[in-house]
């Protein structure tokens, strides 16, 4: 890892540089919402400091600076994903909102009684709710390919229920943000094309540690959020193939979606701006564009090494832990630890750690499901991103002795 | 250790997590609720007997964090023979301090000033609470299912 300099990395993290509770922060909780760096709060404030304009709209100097900045970010996604086209992004608040856009603007008008959506057992609660809603309103049924014991999903289970017949649509995590596991997403899209389904993958916790690759994946969608990948909160991404997204009707009505309105008739715009209705959040977007722009000065297999590395470091230390239990162990797993301990509830180990600088998520992490299918009602997890260290597994390790040693 | 996490970890709390007291249902009981916390999954159902305005009996099952049982546990002790106004009573006293916005009465809350120490840790407090929370419910029997947020 001699191209990869850890410490200059942190450096660009002001948040990683402060003390909670009288320690050093120790953040674990990436998997819900990433540090920023400080490119990207330079790159919001100069928004609001200079650039306050609101965009594709007046002539002036500010608004044309917004505008630029706003649609260079949509081509930094753009190469981001490897879409075809900048017309296939479209800003959105965050996943949630890019789920329940294919929803409502592909799935309600086409799904009807007899129609499927296949979902699989280890998603997110939004990558659940929003197709129970539209199977509501349409009549179509919500059918899922559940985890196993590793939590992975085979694709033997996806098979199966593509080949019942029905599926219209298949959506999954890339990357599951309870358990790590990643899923075998270019031959589940492989999959769902030769049954006649779109594919919709929900990449939050995968984007922040690759770069996929939306042509070679060969899925209709992919959604992501920013606040994962180091840009602002309210930022997200909905990647639709062009022919498939064209076909969508427009998920909200207003400014900056039309081309001409009348009290008769209203024609809509072209791709993308059809699909964003509305001032989206500017200086969110732009935010996004300038964390796209510092990972670009990264050395990504570095990154990725020393984050695998990382990754093996805290599982193994985990593992050796007595009375802690891994939860969670697909072969192909990345940036999330959950565990339990048989001693303490997951919400003690969260306060305990957290008097110790450590942050870490505890909860059902929106994923009762996969609680559910692991018998527990919560997990604590730890999840890393690439400012992480040895000596944040280290702290983490070190604080959940302490939770044991209280409660033994 | 932490002296803040000392205080919310006592002896006590620890004790009565392990070892919940009262956990079963009372035979006969006439009130009952669910409640649930859904920020970390603590979830736990009150029964209990209401003769007049006496609880006469008060259990109850369920999984979650230490403070969520030891408060469970400790409630049941308490209101065990005791008549609705004055759980009451002792219910807003607890809320306020767990809430960090009281003064312990160590006359009404006994044993419960452990609880104290939940102040520090804001979270928490929905954790302290939910048992409470949940066996106002059984006694009003409105049959909701009590959830924290």
């Amino acid at each position: 890892m001699s191209d990869f300099d850890i410490e200059a990395i942190r450096a660009e993290f002001p948040a990683l540089h402060q003390e909670v509770r009288g320690k050093k922060l120790v953040y674990l909780d990436s998997a819900a919402t990433a540090l920023k760096p400080k490119a990207v709060i330079e790159a919001v404030s100069q928004v609001y400091e200079r650039d306050c304009g609101n965009i594709h709209r007046a002539v002036h100097l500010p608004s044309q600076r917004a505008t630029q900045g706003y649609e260079g970010t949509r081509k930094q996604v753009q190469a981001f994903l490897g879409a075809e086209k900048s017309s296939e992004i479209i800003f959105t608040s965050g996943t949630t909102q890019s789920i329940n856009m294919v929803a409502q603007c592909y799935g309600r008008p086409r799904l009807s009684a007899g129609d499927k959506v296949l979902i699989t057992g280890l998603e997110h609660h939004s990558n659940i709710v929003p197709w129970q809603m539209v199977c509501e309103q349409t009549g179509a049924e919500l059918v899922v390919a559940h985890i196993d014991d590793n939590g992975e999903v085979p694709l033997e289970r996806i098979e199966q229920h593509l080949k019942a017949g029905g599926v219209r649509i298949v959506a999954f995590a890339h990357v599951s943000n309870a358990l790590g596991s990643v899923l075998p997403a270019k031959e589940i899209c492989a999959l769902a094309k030769s049954h006649d389904a779109i594919s919709v993958i929900d990449g939050a916790q995968a984007v922040p540690h690759m770069a996929p690759n939306v042509t070679d994946l060969g899925c209709d969608f992919y959604a992501f959020s920013g606040h994962k990948l180091y840009a602002p909160t309210g930022t997200g991404v909905l990647y639709g193939r062009f022919d498939v997204m064209n076909a969508m009707s427009p998920y909200q009505g207003g400014g900056d979606m039309i081309r001409s309105v009348t009290f008769e008739k209203t024609t809509y715009a072209e791709l993308p701006n059809r699909l964003e209705a509305g001032t989206p959040n500017i200086a969110g977007v732009i935010g996004m564009g300038a964390a796209l722009s510092y990972l670009q000065t990264l050395d990504w297999a570095a990154v990725q090494a020393h984050e695998e590395e990382l990754f093996r470091y805290a599982d193994e230390a985990l593992r050796e832990f007595k009375g802690l239990r891994r939860i969670g162990t697909a072969k192909h797993s990345m940036g999330v630890l959950s565990f339990f301990l048989d001693c303490a509830h997951p919400h003690d180990i969260g306060t305990i750690v957290d008097t110790e600088g450590v942050a870490l998520r505890t909860g059902h992490h929106c994923a009762q499901p996969v609680m559910k299918a692991f018998g527990v009602p919560a997990t604590a997890r730890a999840s890393l991103a690439f400012y992480n260290n040895r000596a944040d597994i280290d702290a983490l390790i070190s604080s959940v002795r302490t939770v044991q040693e209280m409660f033994s | 250790m932490n002296s803040d996490l000392r205080e919310l970890y006592q002896e006590v709390i620890l004790d009565h997590s392990k070892a919940p007291r009262n956990f079963r249902f009372p035979e006969g009981a006439n009130r009952e609720a669910e409640g649930n916390n859904p920020l970390c999954g603590d979830n736990l159902t009150v029964k209990l007997i209401l003769d007049g305005d006496t609880i006469v009996d008060i259990g109850f099952q369920g999984s979650g964090c230490a403070i969520s049982q030891a408060a469970a546990s400790t409630m049941t002790e308490m209101v065990k023979g005791m008549n609705v106004e004055d759980i009451n009573k002792i219910f807003a006293n607890y809320h306020d301090v767990v809430m960090g916005e009281g003064q312990i009465d160590e006359d009404l809350l006994g044993k419960l000033a452990v609880f104290a120490g939940v102040a520090e840790f804001p979270m928490r407090v929905k954790c302290a609470t939910l048992a409470w929370h949940t066996m106002q419910h059984a006694i009003a029997n409105d049959g909701e299912i009590v959830t924290t947020e």
